[in-house]
């Protein structure tokens, strides 16, 4: 079994699995439960000052998305930061760590914007032996409207200034939890670097209305008639992080800085994604909160095979793999051709591919007597969207033309590579050499 | 003395009081909310779906899946009852396997079809327990037609016929409406009175009177009816039954399955329904493997069905085949009957083997016999006395487009009539058909 140890800004922790910062994490009896069902490390649920903690709401919290079979896709939560007083979260910080000395801890943490608030706090986590904290700059509902959370995230200068303060303030490594809640991900994570942060985080949740009861008129989750936007989280968001953390990792201002992937992890396939694409491990929340910590016995068996089989020896080598392959779309081969191919023997004839293509693309599936149905060649532009309709795997592959044959829609030979930058249509083309 | 499986004879009472109810029960009980949510999630949403056209009645599946996918099982109601009026009774009785659960690309697939016969129960359920059956009918028309049949082909007709505005007479030499819905299907796939409750509901439409006990050749004649009405639909189904034409055929206890059926499903206590210690159905078909079940059902010690051909050429589907023999019915392919013995009763059924050669099915000397209190035939129904003028094709009403009979002004549909298989969807099909065939021709 491969290796899976892990080491992030200095922590160490047996795998690269953690638990996010969210009510998996909020108390010892949970955190304990999830070490021995054997995650990596966990952020601890977000501590605010000392004082009377924050108030939930205490009707429900939570809003789904489903897929088939009631498949939870995404999760939607108005939930704020930890409710239970900052001593009691200490105390047990201190004894989970001293009992799992092997695992990360990390803190995560959200008070005002003041740099004596942020001196107080370091100082009291510091006491309990933590790996490092994680700063919440991320909580899209309730903190915001209280100059915490995402007000902080979506301004760079002010993340700068926090980060500023907590590596003045303390030794420990310091992680900027980001908000998705932004026109460019790339600011916010230079921001971070520029305060001195060690690596940064995302994605937090992103603003969200679940859905709307058509009977009250009211969004859900509904308190007392009213609802307000929560934070979406879980499987739906994954493409969104995951794309955030590409950006950041091919980004030159921040190349090279710290990720933890956070966004729809559920599988150990997630989890290889997020790290091709730069995050140095990752994180999560709505999937433990939907099935339970033992999910992470499948994460690890799974990642630990496809490591074995890729003869991959520590996780650093899957981290950014995938990376250089991210490109902008202008670098794209527009010269490469393929054809969809439709899988006789696989096909069960149920028409999708021919619907999607007649009515919605480009009308190159042909149906036969007998509902077989073919690809003509001559129509088809290669959008992939048969594939992406058909039901049966790999039915519906894409079949690539090699250089020098001849596409039969545009009757043109398929020359070598040559993008956007250099193509005649194009007005700011530099002349091709 | 009390009675058991054991008694010999023809004899009621062989179960426990509290047994019957449970051994009649639903054979495939309805889905709740949850379950039905599951299985619609399941339909692809087919282009041209092959269910829809291995559908006799052409139901759009794929979209009344999809309305109770979204929540909404009354308006895929609609969408059912618009196809197929009797879409409650076809969701309990139709064999799905070979019909549109047969064609779903998902038993193409992984050999499980999406459950559309439970499926289209569920949507059509949640209608008839909301109330009245939702089509309005169209402005009168000032047309009369006369519907006789009672059965699927003629209350499809009439209903249609009422939606259009036309004022339709049924005439059934039955007290009841229902036709073999009535009189036929096995009890356990529509307990609880279902198909009275469907038609009383479906006759909700209003314009359409019904005329019971009144036999077209005995209190009516079809010149008669052609002269009072605009137009006249005969549904007649298939009254008469083939005939073994062996020997000891006519002894006590000796009977058509079909009788025996219409006596279970009007009896009123099963308690008190005589059935023998051990029965023997002759034929393949699905009233064989009614009969059988019911019979197994009430008590019986042993059933055996014995079929001339072997089980792969059975009329009845292998769902069917399975059902009887998971009810502890016993199937003898290979067997055609050739004597039945007994002094004043049946006692036992003379086979002989038979195989299958370059001319056909022929027989073999070798013969065996099966001990038998009851003789249930099974081997085809066939049509009853027809009025004069009519064309025959075979051994049925011969019929041109949608149930265009040699007579003008005549339509038929249903059992009666060549077209598809027997089953009650078919009828269901035909009569429909028709009825818009008559409002097509009396509007023209
Ligand atoms: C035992 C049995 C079980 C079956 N099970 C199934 C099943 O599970 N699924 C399925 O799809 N199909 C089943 N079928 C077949 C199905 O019942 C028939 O295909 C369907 O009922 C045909 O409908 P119909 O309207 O043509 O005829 P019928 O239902 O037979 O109705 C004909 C009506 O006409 C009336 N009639 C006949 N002659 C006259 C006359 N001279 N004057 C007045 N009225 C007359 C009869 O009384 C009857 O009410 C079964 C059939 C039998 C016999
Ligand atoms: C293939 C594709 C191409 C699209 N192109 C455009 C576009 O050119 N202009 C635009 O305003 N929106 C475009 N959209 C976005 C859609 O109009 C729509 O806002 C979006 O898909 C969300 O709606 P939906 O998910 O309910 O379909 C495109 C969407 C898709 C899937
Ligand atoms: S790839 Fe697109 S254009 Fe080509 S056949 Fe498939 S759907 Fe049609």
């Amino acid at each position: 079994m491969a290796n899976l140890a892990s080491e992030f800004v200095g922590i160490k922790s047996p795998n690269p699995f953690w638990l996010a910062s969210a009510p998996p994490t909020d108390k010892e009896y949970n955190v304990r439960r999830a070490f021995e069902a054997g995650w990596g490390g966990v952020v601890w649920k977000t501590l605010g000052l000392d004082g009377a903690p924050v108030v939930n709401v205490s009707g429900p919290r939570y809003g789904a998305i489903y897929g088939p079979d009631r498949r939870l896709m995404g999760l939607n939560n108005i939930e704020l930061i930890t409710d239970r007083p900052l001593e009691v979260n200490l105390r047990e910080i201190k004894a989970v760590k001293r009992d799992y000395p092997d695992r990360a801890m990390v803190v995560s943490l959200m008070v005002p914007c003041d740099e004596e608030s942020w001196k107080f706090v370091l100082k009291q986590v510091e006491d309990t032996e933590a790996d490092g904290v994680e700063l919440n700059f991320g909580c899209p509902h309730g903190m915001a409207e209280r100059g915490m959370g995402s007000a902080v995230g979506q301004v760079p200068e002010y993340i700068e200034m926090v980060t500023r303060w907590v590596k003045a303030n303390s030794r420990m490594p310091c992680i900027v939890k980001l908000t998705p809640n932004i026109t460019d991900i790339r600011r916010p994570a230079e921001a971070a670097k520029r305060g001195g942060a060690d690596a940064v985080s995302l994605i937090n949740t992103i603003n969200s209305i679940t859905s709307v009861n058509l009977d009250s008129f009211a969004p859900e989750p509904t308190i007392d008639g009213k609802g307000t936007h929560g934070g979406y989280c879980g499987p739906a968001v994954k493409p969104i992080a995951l794309n955030m953390v590409a950006e950041i990792a091919r980004n030159p201002a921040t190349a090279g800085l710290p990720i933890s992937g956070i966004g729809g992890v559920t599988t150990w396939r997630d989890a290889a994604e997020f790290m091709a694409l730069g995050a140095h491990n990752v994180q999560a929340c709505t999937a433990v909160m939907t099935y339970g910590f033992k999910i992470v016995q499948e994460m690890i068996s799974g990642l630990s095979e496809y490591m074995d089989t890729k003869g991959f020896t520590s996780t650093g080598q899957i981290v950014g793999r995938a990376v250089p392959n991210v490109t902008d779309w202008q670098y794209l081969n527009l010269n490469y051709v393929t054809k969809a191919v439709i899988d006789q023997d696989k096909c069960i004839k149920c028409g999708r591919c021919y619907a999607a293509c007649e009515d919605t693309s480009h009308q190159a599936i042909a149906m036969g007597a007998d509902r077989v149905f073919t690809v003509k060649d001559e129509d088809c532009v290669a959008c992939n969207l048969c594939v992406d309709v058909c039901p049966v795997e790999n039915c519906i592959t894409m079949k690539e033309l090699p250089v020098g044959a001849t596409d039969p829609r545009t009757g043109r030979k398929v020359e070598p590579y040559a993008n956007w930058t250099t193509h005649p249509n194009n007005p700011m083309a530099k002349a091709a050499e | 003395m009390t009675t058991s499986q054991l008694t010999p004879g023809v004899v009621a009472g062989r179960l426990r009081a509290g047994d019957y109810c449970t051994n009649f029960a639903d054979v495939a009980p309805p889905l709740d909310g949850h379950e039905a949510r599951v299985a619609a999630d399941r339909c692809y949403f087919c282009h041209d779906a092959p269910c829809i056209t291995a559908c006799p009645t052409g139901i759009d599946i794929p979209l009344f899946i999809r309305q109770i996918a979204t929540g909404t099982p009354m308006a895929a109601a609609r969408t059912i009852l618009s196809q197929n009026i009797f879409g409650g009774i076809c969701a309990r009785v139709c064999p799905t396997e070979t019909l549109c659960e047969g064609a779903c690309v998902r038993e193409a697939a992984e050999g499980k079809p999406v459950e559309i016969g439970a499926l289209q129960r569920f949507a059509t359920d949640t209608m008839m327990r909301a109330g009245p059956q939702p089509f309005g009918r169209a402005a009168a028309s000032g047309r009369r037609v006369a519907v006789v049949g009672a059965g699927p082909a003629g209350l499809a007709c009439a209903h249609r016929l009422a939606l259009l505005g036309h004022e339709v007479t049924v005439f059934d030499a039955r007290p009841k409406l229902g036709g073999l819905n009535e009189y036929g299907i096995a009890s356990y796939k529509a307990p609880g009175g279902f198909a009275q409750a469907e038609v009383d509901w479906l006759m909700q439409i209003g314009g359409i009177t019904f005329e019971g006990a009144c036999a077209l050749g005995r209190d009516i004649m079809l010149d008669g009816l052609r002269a009072d009405f605009d137009a006249v639909f005969l549904g007649l189904g298939l009254g008469g039954v083939n005939a073994l034409g062996i020997p000891g055929e006519d002894l006590p206890h000796v009977t058509p399955a079909t009788d025996f059926i219409a006596d279970l499903r009007q009896a009123s206590d099963l308690a008190m329904l005589p059935v023998g210690r051990n029965v023997v159905v002759i034929g393949g078909g699905m009233t064989a493997i009614d009969a059988a079940v019911q019979a197994k059902l009430l008590g019986a010690e042993t059933v055996t069905i014995a079929y001339r051909r072997s089980r792969a050429q059975m009329p009845a589907s292998r769902v069917e085949q399975d059902h009887a023999t998971a009810n502890g019915v016993k199937i003898v392919e290979h067997a055609a009957p050739v004597a039945i013995h007994g002094a004043g009763a049946v006692a036992e059924v003379e086979f002989a083997y038979t195989a299958e050669g370059a001319q056909g099915l022929h027989t073999l000397p070798e013969t065996f016999r099966l001990k038998a209190d009851q003789v249930l035939t099974a081997i085809g129904q066939k049509l009853g006395a027809l009025p004069e003028g009519l064309t025959l094709a075979g051994r049925k009403v011969a019929v041109t487009g949608a149930g265009r009979t040699s007579l003008p002004g005549v339509w038929a549909g249903g059992d009666c009539t060549p077209g598809g298989e027997d089953l009650t969807v078919t009828a269901v099909a035909q009569g429909r058909d028709a009825a818009d065939d008559i409002h097509a021709s009396l509007m023209a």
